[in-house]
């Protein structure tokens, strides 16, 4: 595997491969030495374009307990104020001798330019709305885990609602690529306002009634839903939207007593999520970020793990 | 799988029984008994030849031995001459810390993939001895490591190939040399 | 100037025979001389000098991305023998003196007419008229306005333009666009494909319902709207039901609109981004099937040159815009003719007279005859090539057909007797 730009290009061998990894790499989390040798003497560089603080360490870590040199580029504003292209920007570290490039970009389609310009391996850690391949594959983990534990060891008849602002969310793409890869069904909740154009085509079921799926689900992803949307006109107030589409008391009672909720975070409590939710017994939002180390150790070490064509040995 | 005209067997299952018993043997008579013994088969056939002997080990002393499995993939160092592998499992039981380790693998040849595992067993904790048990040894190392514990010493060409099959995973129990890759 | 005898050429009207050219104008092959430039023309066609309504040639502001010089001479190496000026040039084509500054350097050094088109406002603002009359009466004779671009969204800014150029005979050339629908970021054609890239959408209906607003203001106005690059379906309803009704409306079609789709956008590759955006098949089919019933009376190429720098950059940040100068026949000979939707005739028409007429320009999109100016470009209506970005007049390399087959027809353009480019 040379990049990891979309959460589409995984095949469920790939996917599989790395969920499993993943929950090797976890072992790691849980010693004292949490440190694996396997990529000593690499380089990869975190440029990050917008902030992100949570995804930014968790690839830093990742990196550093696969032993890789890991540098952190903030990106913001800083060249790119001055004129400088993204192509030009990136060339010049690719330059320095990189291995990989781990890219958060508030443009959709950034990383696959990048994959396009440089010589280095290209993870994408979020691309404007599109993607976000490593989010969805540390939900993956974090609901597998979580129905492993109840002694469920398929994917089959899984059934994951996702809530919220899918219009602008870029986790919301991969995950439905990844879930079906997967073998899950997915039906995608939303305001007719946050929903993406051409929805009805990703071969998912599509509703704007929390209320009529809510029973059904064994995953509640809900998904953040940013303030600012309000002015932009896509919902009237915060209240009607957590009338609709938050996960309130009420629809907590509702869910399968055995359900996973799942947020990626940053949680707007009280809108998208009630503070119940968070905080139940069933809630998985820690043990995704738990996850998140795995998973990007895992991806790192599936990207960089062997050995590279046209590196002569 | 494919089969080859050159391939020759050099133990059997009833041999390969032997072995693991009289390896059993020298094991308790090494450590004076079983107690702080942690048995660690390398994926992915020492797994099993562990904890068969685990199980003799046991069997012998009358009260169970602590066996798992050390993948020893992340610590290799020659990762980046083939393709990404997938890693194996790594489950070790309790802690290592002051135990008396015997790695478990099948074939001994270069002695890379001990070193790979001596250095993942430092990073879990710091036994008190570290041992090794192998099937086969066949010659050919090219680092400083040597078996406390061999089933079968196998003269060898380097460009042969030494497979072992245990019926765990290969359904049937042989060691057979040949001058081609198979499995 | 030596004079110029093309023998064997066909031309449009089906006529074979010389073609005899002395000081700029067609004059009866029986005078030839023995001092002459001898083109042999022989199974080649000629068609009237092509005339651009919508070029970018980014001078003044931007001379690394294009100058006058290199913008006419791929309009040379396009078959095109005038070209005109767009306004969004730094500083904005918005007065009498900026217009006649182009228009010189045309006359100086381009290898086409250049006609400047005016801005419809102080800067491209959209807020306040540019000085419309004064540049009409320079020298510069400015009959087309245009803020291309951006969209002149105040609809009572739009009337009173509209109503303004009337009473010289200008024309409002609209980039048709609501800014709230189609904002700033908008990059790609909305559809399920923009949805699952994650780019901003551009739904065709931020098109057609300015042209709808216009085509009402140009009735209410009595005046001339010029719609640019029409690419949707619905804004081709639109104009054929005004020109049902008599509104003076016309309106042009890219050659890239005519070609190319907008799932050329997957790779985010940026030479692809335009504006309006590429659009879908069934698009594709209106615009077409419109260019061949006359609701698009012209093909407009919007030569849109850009610096490596404005386009290395994400998808929704990189500048608008590819080249059409040097393909653009080459793509209505693939579209148009070789699928029989278009005759020689009717691309002489959408590519030359009409442009003409619509732009107000004299001595240009004339037909090939005795006593009419020499403006033509001679033809190979079989070669094909495979385009490379780097063979290329322009300084840019937004080519968005580089790479494939087309068309390769250009063999000789004659601007005003002189000869513009030889293959």
């Amino acid at each position: 595997m040379k990049h990891l730009l979309s959460a589409g290009d995984l095949s469920l061998d790939e996917a599989n491969s790395i969920l499993d990894l993943a929950d090797q790499m976890q072992q790691v989390q849980h010693r004292e030495v949490k440190k694996l040798p396997v990529l000593r003497g690499r380089t990869i560089v975190n440029v990050f374009f917008e902030d992100s603080t949570r995804t930014r360490t968790s690839f830093e870590i990742a990196g550093k307990w696969l032993s890789a040199d890991t540098i952190n580029v903030s990106a913001k504003g800083s060249s790119v104020s001055k004129g400088e292209s993204l192509r030009d920007t990136m060339l010049t570290l690719d330059s320095m001798g990189v291995d990989a490039f781990v890219i958060r970009h508030s443009s959709s389609g950034a990383a696959h330019q990048v994959a396009n310009w440089v010589k280095a391996s290209v993870v994408n850690a979020g691309d404007g709305q599109h993607e976000h391949p490593t989010q969805a594959l540390l939900d993956a983990m974090a609901i597998r885990q979580h129905f492993r534990k109840l002694g469920r060891d398929s994917w089959a008849g899984l059934r994951v609602g996702i809530v919220g602002d899918l219009l602008h969310s870029r986790v919301v793409r991969s995950n439905v690529l990844l879930l079906r890869t997967l073998g899950c069904e997915v039906v995608l909740v939303a305001p007719p306002t946050l929903l993406p154009t051409g929805v009805e085509t990703w071969g998912v079921e599509v509703t704007s009634d929390l209320d009529q799926v809510i029973e059904n689900l064994d995953i509640a992803m809900m998904l953040r839903v940013q303030r600012e949307r309000m002015s932009g006109g896509f919902f009237p107030t915060e209240r009607e939207y957590a009338d609709g589409f938050g996960l309130t008391l009420e629809r907590l009672h509702r869910l399968k007593p055995q359900a996973a909720i799942c947020h990626p975070g940053p949680m707007n409590r009280g809108m998208e999520i009630s503070s119940d939710a968070a905080d139940a017994a069933n809630s998985l939002v820690l043990n995704q970020v738990a996850a998140g180390v795995a998973v990007r150790m895992s991806v790192l070490y599936h990207v960089l793990g062997g050995s590279t064509e046209g590196i002569p040995l | 799988m494919k089969e080859t005209v050159s391939a020759r067997v050099i133990a059997d299952s009833a041999e390969i029984s032997r072995m693991v018993v009289r390896m059993a043997h020298q094991i308790l008579e090494a450590n004076a008994g079983a107690e702080d013994l942690v048995l660690l088969g390398i994926p992915t056939r020492g797994v099993p030849l562990a904890q068969r002997l685990a199980s003799e080990l046991g069997r012998i002393e009358g009260s169970p031995v602590r066996q798992g499995s050390l993948d020893v993939t992340m610590y290799r160092d020659d990762l980046r001459r083939n393709p990404t592998r997938p890693a194996g499992r790594s489950q070790v039981p309790g802690s290592v810390e002051a135990a008396v380790v015997v790695l478990v693998d099948d074939v001994l040849f270069s002695g890379r993939t001990v070193v790979a595992a001596l250095d993942a067993l430092r990073d879990l904790g710091r036994p008190r001895s570290v041992q090794l048990a192998v099937l086969v040894d066949r010659g050919h190392r090219e680092l400083p490591i040597a078996a406390d514990y061999t089933g079968k010493v196998v003269q060898t060409a380097a460009d042969e190939h030494v497979w072992v099959k245990v019926k765990e995973i290969d359904t049937e129990d042989e060691v057979a040399i040949s001058r081609e890759a198979q499995r | 100037m030596t004079d110029i005898l093309i023998t064997g050429a066909k031309t449009v009207e089906g006529i074979t025979g010389d073609l005899l050219i002395r000081d700029g104008i067609f004059i009866d092959p029986a005078a030839v001389t023995s001092k002459v430039q001898r083109i042999d023309a022989d199974g080649l066609i000629a068609l009237p000098g092509l005339v651009d309504l919508h070029t970018h040639l980014r001078q003044p502001g931007r001379e690394d991305a294009e100058t006058i010089a290199s913008g006419t001479a791929a309009a040379a190496r396009g078959g095109f023998t005038c070209v005109h000026a767009m306004a969004n040039t730094t500083p904005v084509t918005d007065t009498a003196e900026a217009a006649e500054w182009i228009a010189e350097v045309g006359r100086n050094q381009g290898l086409a007419q250049v006609v400047p088109v005016g801005a419809v406002t102080k800067g491209l603002d959209g807020a306040e008229l540019a000085e419309l009359g004064m540049m009409a009466r320079s020298k510069a004779n400015v009959r087309v306005f245009s803020d291309d671009g951006k969209c002149v969204a105040d609809s009572m800014l739009m009337r009173r333009a509209l109503s303004y150029v009337s009473s010289f005979g200008g024309v409002v050339a609209q980039h048709s666009q609501d800014p709230r629908l189609a904002g700033e970021s908008a990059c790609c054609h909305e559809s399920d494909f923009s949805g699952r890239l994650g780019l901003p959408g551009w739904p065709s209906q931020a098109e057609s319902v300015i042209v709808a607003r216009d085509v009402q203001l140009a009735e209410l106005t009595n005046s001339r709207l010029h719609v640019c690059h029409v690419s949707t379906a619905e804004s081709v309803d639109v104009i054929r039901w005004a020109k049902a009704r008599g509104i003076q409306v016309s309106a042009e079609v890219t050659p890239h609109h005519l070609l190319l789709d907008t799932s050329l956008v997957s790779g985010y590759d940026t030479v692809y981004k335009v504006n309006p955006p590429l659009r879908t098949d069934e698009h594709l089919a209106a615009v077409r099937e419109a260019l061949v019933d006359g609701t698009i009376d012209i093909v407009a190429t919007d030569h849109a040159p850009h610096a490596p720098q404005d386009k290395d950059h994400p998808f929704d940040v990189a500048l608008s815009g590819m080249l059409g100068l040097e393909q653009a026949l080459a793509v209505i000979i693939e579209v148009m003719i070789k699928t029989g939707r278009l005759d020689w005739a009717g691309v002489a028409q959408r590519m030359s007279y009409a442009p003409a007429r619509i732009g107000q320009v004299a001595g240009q999109g004339r037909p090939i005859a005795v006593g009419e100016p020499a403006n033509l470009v001679l033809i190979d209506p079989s070669a094909r090539a495979v385009v490379h970005k780097d063979s290329s007049a322009s300084r840019s390399r937004n080519n968005p057909y580089h790479g494939q087959e087309l068309p390769n027809p250009v063999v000789t353009t004659i601007w005003a007797g002189r000869v513009t480019y030889s293959l």
